[in-house]
């Protein structure tokens, strides 16, 4: 019972990384019919956002020190970080929950990069061939992703948890199980309850306001929103924003669980894809499904009284689960037809 | 496009006319073979060596100080700079004028940590820059591709970081080198530190990557702990670079072990170790006793990519610029006047592999490989930073003192996050190279 | 049977001509060593085979890989068991390379658009996973497949030839061994006999109704045509195509690694395609080319390299110039990968080869005066 709670939460933890990934990925299939390889590297921008954020925090002042010496004769550089000796025991704070305020920051800086990607590039492959947007979206995740290297190295940027939020939760007790049967990180209860607030936010945007509702409408019939005079690539513009804001976030709050490397969005590349094909093209709910499903389903695919009968098993069920569901529902979970299916 | 042709012009100078006929025309290949005995003689010109490691990918950065210990060999080597270990290695032949009097040259290529870029890199290497000896590597794979392709053309190759058994084990080659430890060496040495640290009652859990690699470190770590009373709880296999470790963590803390293996290496490690300690398993106490968490093998890098977490882990290391050796002063203090950081192993090791292997033409007295390759069989010296070290001829492995650290508990910069807690001494470490198998084959290269 | 439409004739005789000189045109640009030659080629039959699907019938496969890996372990298993020969290894690489694609397209071809893409993507990465863990007894895992001096090979054994008195024994065909420029030669006519098997198949009835089922499959089947083994058809040929290249690569090398079915693997094949131009007989070859040619002469340029080529600039100059441009070579020529990739899609539509046809036609038009009303008219729709 206990292992089940526990590989119950890893999965929906998983999962809520999933469906933040493939949420925008789907918005921006649904809208603009771009097939976009550059998703991950919003991704990984979105991290390395929280890794900015952290390191701008720290800022040092840097003195040399001549009287030590380093092994190798040079002085020893003595280091003050700024914040801290501005703002005392509030920038230690500061310094301490870097990575969930870094959300603050990589809202607005995804929003301009999404747009910035938007109107630069994205917008004069609309009418062109989804061969042609994988090539050119591909190519752009590439230099994205070697011009954060030349800041940042090849090597994983450790970010750490505040340290309020560093213990693991007995998450048992809340079940009425005995004590310490189920203990759980904090930060990934905290990483869970945000993918669902994200979750819920983007779904009410879609759901009660005018904008969402007009996206919602051009995402079923592009043509005849247009011919009612509304101009939505003005619109899809913000969609697209919307979409690298939802990665990015998602980055950003994942960067305790996974240091982030430049290459971390290709990663998740493939995953947000299938995750996203499952769910159906063009569907939001689905996307949403299919990440938790996908995620669960991993989960409990590792467990040891599983790979004992199925060696290997969890290895291959992302793929496997993918087949199977593809083969059975033509259109994935949820899909429309006609999207994507030439 | 006119970049290349002005470097094939200074490549083929180099190089010698030889090869362009050859490359026009493949009859004469055969012919030239002949005439220069061996693949790629540099005659009267200047060696080339090939420095191929990955310069891309997630192991760029480790591939990347590599290169740079490489390059400050060289210089070394050709008498630039302050001569570094050339100094303090016992004996030597080097006198800092070259390789036989002449200037030692490198061309470089990015293994992209993929077998088939590797290979390709250094064919690219022996059959456009003519090297005449290849070396390079930060995983098993990449290791025994090059080393058997090497050994099939002729070219000695010395191995970087790789720390799989089967490099100098079932696949090892006359032609391939490995100044690096082992699985089975991380096994043995860290056993005695365990015991002492935490005891000869204990149950331990394994998490271990799912390919060649994980499976020797787990197989090795498991006889070395299990041969001092501890018992296995049981030994899981992880996919590799899975990121989200949590689902094998979980069944960890209520599975009755009271010591977490993790037989990860890079990336997998630098996710798996914060996860595990994320899960609290450092706070927690299992059978009365204090949980604890071993990574049997270490890197600079990784332990920067970990993080916190990384504090008061045990672990093995071939080499650490802390020991306070003659050679490992020497060569920190050059590394580090030249690239302002301490040096890495991985930086080392290159470094030490470029020195033998110049060491070993120069004791030779000539480029011919199976020359080469008996001056560097049972080759004993000292002064490289590891204390006195044998190149065993049966296996073509280094045989030296093994480094058992532990996290830093408060580092005062990203380069003494690991303590050198233990050595363990050179026979204690070493082994019969019958139990791996395996054949290194005939020392007559079989083509160019 | 082998006759050719007077266009495809030349266009077979250019290629062909350019295929085998490529040891002296590759001089000038630093490339004319067997090693980077053999891929040239044998990368060239993948792209013509994965074209022979996507440029005809538009089905984007995202699992070309797979069919690559099994080629190679089938051609290195061969070599291990059977014989050094090269024709039972590459019989094999393509047989079981085309079991393989038969299995998998019968069950991919159920769907269609990005549904055949993620299913196809889905056998491929499951192949993988398998192979580099599960399966080690029989692909080695991560170090990869290689041959050893006692293995069996009882075709060989029978026949008491082989076992050359030093070292490994090398891929022969009848008898004579394939290193280096052997290699790199028997591979060329391999590709040049692909090239004419693909402009066969373009040319034929075949490749028509594929056509036709891209444009418009409901048409198709409207008029009462059975779109399903068609699609196979190709699928199957395709897959095969990937085992050649796959069993060639083994031929010229011999070691078969999981890291050939990864979907990087998959992805570089498709991103070669779209380079070079989908559905044109020529463009995936240019395609496959340019990257190959990328990632292996732009990644061995070190700064050292960079200092001598621009030794004639001043000291600060060139100084400056190095940095700027050691950002682009080296560790960083995925940078320039990424350029390539975002310019010619941008200023070259359709690919390198379409691109280059419509730049063709533009300056001709423009050196035409007699033209200028046409393109006039051009400009106006």
């Amino acid at each position: 019972m206990d292992a089940i709670l526990a590989q119950l939460l890893n999965g929906l933890d998983k999962g809520g990384a999933y469906a933040l990934i493939a949420l925008g990925l789907t918005l921006v299939f649904g809208t603009l019919g771009v097939v976009n390889f550059a998703h991950g590297a919003l991704f990984m921008l979105g991290c390395f956002c929280a890794v900015v954020f952290r390191y701008l925090l720290t800022i040092e002042t840097v003195t040399v020190d001549p009287t030590q010496l380093s092994p190798w004769g040079a002085p020893v550089e003595v280091r003050t970080p700024l914040v801290q000796s501005w703002l005392g025991d509030w920038g230690a704070f500061l310094v301490d929950y870097s990575v969930p305020l870094s959300v603050i920051f990589a809202v607005p800086v995804m929003l301009v990069i999404g747009i910035v990607m938007e109107r630069g590039l994205i917008k004069h492959f609309y009418k062109r061939s989804h061969a042609e947007q994988i090539l050119v979206t591909f190519g752009l995740a590439i230099v994205l992703q070697e011009i954060v290297r030349s800041f940042f190295g090849a090597n994983p940027v450790p970010q750490p948890i505040p340290a309020d939020l560093r213990v693991a939760a007995d998450v048992g007790v809340w079940f009425g199980m005995e004590a310490y049967s189920v203990t759980y990180p904090t930060w990934r209860l905290v990483y869970l309850l945000f993918s669902a607030g994200v979750i819920g936010a983007v779904f009410a945007f879609m759901r009660f306001t005018t904008f969402g509702m007009v996206v919602r409408a051009g995402m079923a019939d592009r043509e005849t929103v247009g011919i009612l005079g509304i101009d939505i690539d003005r619109k899809f513009t913000i969609v697209f924003g919307l979409a690298a804001v939802v990665a990015g976030v998602a980055g950003a709050m994942y960067t305790p669980l996974l240091a982030p490397n430049y290459h971390i969005g290709m990663d998740f590349l493939v995953l947000s894809f299938v995750v996203v094909v499952v769910g159906g093209m063009g569907s939001l709910p689905g996307a949403v499904v299919a990440g938790f499903l996908l995620g669960v389903l991993q989960s409990f695919a590792s467990m040891n009284e599983v790979t004992s009968i199925f060696p290997g098993i969890d290895q291959i069920i992302i793929y496997l689960v993918a087949i199977i569901i593809l083969l059975v529902r033509p259109r994935g979970l949820m899909g429309r037809s006609g999207v994507m299916e030439s | 496009m006119t970049k290349f042709t002005m470097n094939r012009r200074g490549l083929l100078k180099t190089v010698g006319a030889g090869l362009t006929t050859a490359v026009a025309s493949p009859l004469v290949l055969t012919n030239r073979a002949y005439a220069q005995q061996f693949c790629n003689n540099p005659g009267d010109n200047d060696p080339i060596i090939g420095f191929n490691v990955p310069q891309t990918g997630t192991y760029a950065e480790e591939g990347l100080e590599q290169l740079k210990g490489y390059e400050l060999a060289v210089k070394h080597i050709n008498g630039e700079g302050d001569g570094g270990m050339i100094n303090t290695m016992q004996p030597t032949a080097l006198k800092g004028n070259g390789i036989l009097g002449k200037r030692l040259r490198y061309v470089t290529g990015d293994t992209q940590t993929n077998t088939d870029a590797a290979r390709d890199g250094a064919r690219r290497m022996i059959e456009r820059d003519g090297a005449v000896m290849v070396t390079g590597c930060v995983t098993t794979g990449e290791a025994v591709a090059q080393q058997a392709l090497c050994h099939e053309l002729g070219v000695i190759y010395m191995s970087g970081l790789t720390h799989g058994n089967d490099t100098t084990g079932k696949d090892k080659r006359r032609y391939g080198f490995r100044h690096f430890f082992q699985g089975y060496m991380s096994g043995v040495a860290i056993a005695p530190l365990l015991a002492e640290e935490y005891g000869r009652d204990r149950r331990a859990y394994h998490l271990t990557a799912d390919y060649n690699w994980g499976w020797t470190q787990e197989e090795s770590i498991m006889a070395a702990t299990e041969a001092l009373g501890w018992e296995t709880v049981r030994a899981v296999r992880t996919p590799l670079g899975i990121g989200d470790y949590s689902q094998y963590l979980t069944p960890v803390l209520n599975s009755g072990a009271d010591v977490l293996i993790l037989n990860h290496y890079g990336h997998d490690m630098v996710n798996s170790l914060p996860q595990a300690v994320q899960f609290g398993m450092r706070d927690r106490m299992a059978n009365g006793k204090q949980f604890e968490i071993i990574v049997p093998m270490f890197s600079e890098l990784m332990a920067v990519g970990a993080g916190d977490a990384v504090k008061g882990i045990i672990g093995t290391q071939n080499w650490n610029w802390q020991l306070d050796d003659a050679g490992s002063r020497a060569f920190t203090q050059s590394y580090g006047a030249e690239y302002g950081e301490p040096p890495s192993q991985s930086a080392h090791t290159g470094y030490v592999q470029t020195l033998l292997y110049a060491d070993a033409v120069e004791r030779a007295g000539t480029f011919y490989p199976p020359e080469v390759i008996r001056a560097l069989e049972d080759f004993e010296f000292d002064g490289l930073g590891n204390g006195p070290t044998l190149y065993r001829g049966s296996d073509h492995q280094c045989f030296k003192e093994v480094l058992v650290v532990r996290g830093n508990e408060a580092p005062t910069s990203r380069f003494d996050v690991l303590d050198v807690v233990g050595k363990t001494p050179r026979e204690d470490v070493m082994y019969d190279p019958a139990i791996f198998g395996g054949e290194l084959g005939p020392y007559e290269p079989n083509m160019c | 049977m082998f006759s050719l439409s007077r266009k495809d004739f030349t266009l077979l005789a250019v290629f062909s001509v350019i295929v085998m000189t490529m040891p002296i045109w590759l001089q000038p640009l630093g490339a004319a060593y067997p090693g980077l030659m053999q891929k040239f080629v044998i990368y060239a039959i993948f792209a013509i085979g994965f074209n022979i699907l996507f440029g005809l019938t538009g089905y984007l496969s995202f699992g070309h890989a797979a069919f690559l890996g099994v080629g190679s372990y089938t051609a290195v298993w061969s070599f291990k068991l059977l014989s050094m020969d090269m024709i039972p290894a590459l019989f094999f690489a393509v047989v079981f390379a085309g079991i393989f694609a038969l299995f998998i397209g019968f069950f991919s071809l159920r769907r269609s658009g990005i549904y055949f893409s993620i299913l196809t993507l889905a056998f491929a990465q499951m192949s993988y996973s398998l192979a580099y863990s599960v399966l080690t007894p029989i692909t080695n895992g991560e170090t990869g497949l290689l041959i050893a001096r006692d293995d069996p090979r009882a075709i060989d054994t029978m026949l008491g030839v082989g076992q050359s008195a030093s070292g490994m024994p090398m891929p022969s065909l009848i008898g004579i061994e394939l290193g280096g420029y052997g290699g790199f030669y028997i591979c060329a006519l391999v590709l040049i006999a692909c090239f004419f098997l693909s402009q066969k198949i373009f040319a034929s009835p075949f490749g028509m109704a594929l056509r036709g089922i891209k444009s418009n499959p409901t048409r198709m089947i409207y008029t009462g045509f059975n779109t399903k083994p068609y699609m196979l058809t190709a699928f199957v040929i395709s897959g095969m195509f990937a085992g050649l290249a796959g069993g060639l690569l083994a031929v010229t090398d011999p070691i078969a690694g999981a890291e050939r079915m990864q979907w990087t693997e998959s992805g570089n094949l498709v991103l070669m395609t779209i380079l070079g131009g989908v559905g044109t007989l020529l463009g995936p070859v240019i395609g496959a080319w340019v990257i190959k040619y990328c990632e292996n002469i732009f990644s061995a340029i070190n700064t050292q390299m960079l200092n001598g080529f621009f030794e004639f600039l001043p000291d600060g100059v060139q100084s400056v110039a190095v940095t700027v441009m050691s950002k682009f070579v080296g560790e960083g020529w995925h940078l320039t990968l990424g350029l390539v990739f975002v310019l010619i899609v941008v200023f070259l539509p359709g690919g390198l080869v379409e691109g280059a046809e419509k730049l063709r036609h533009r300056f001709r038009r423009r050196s035409d005066t007699y033209d200028l009303a046409a393109d006039a008219q051009e400009k106006r729709t």
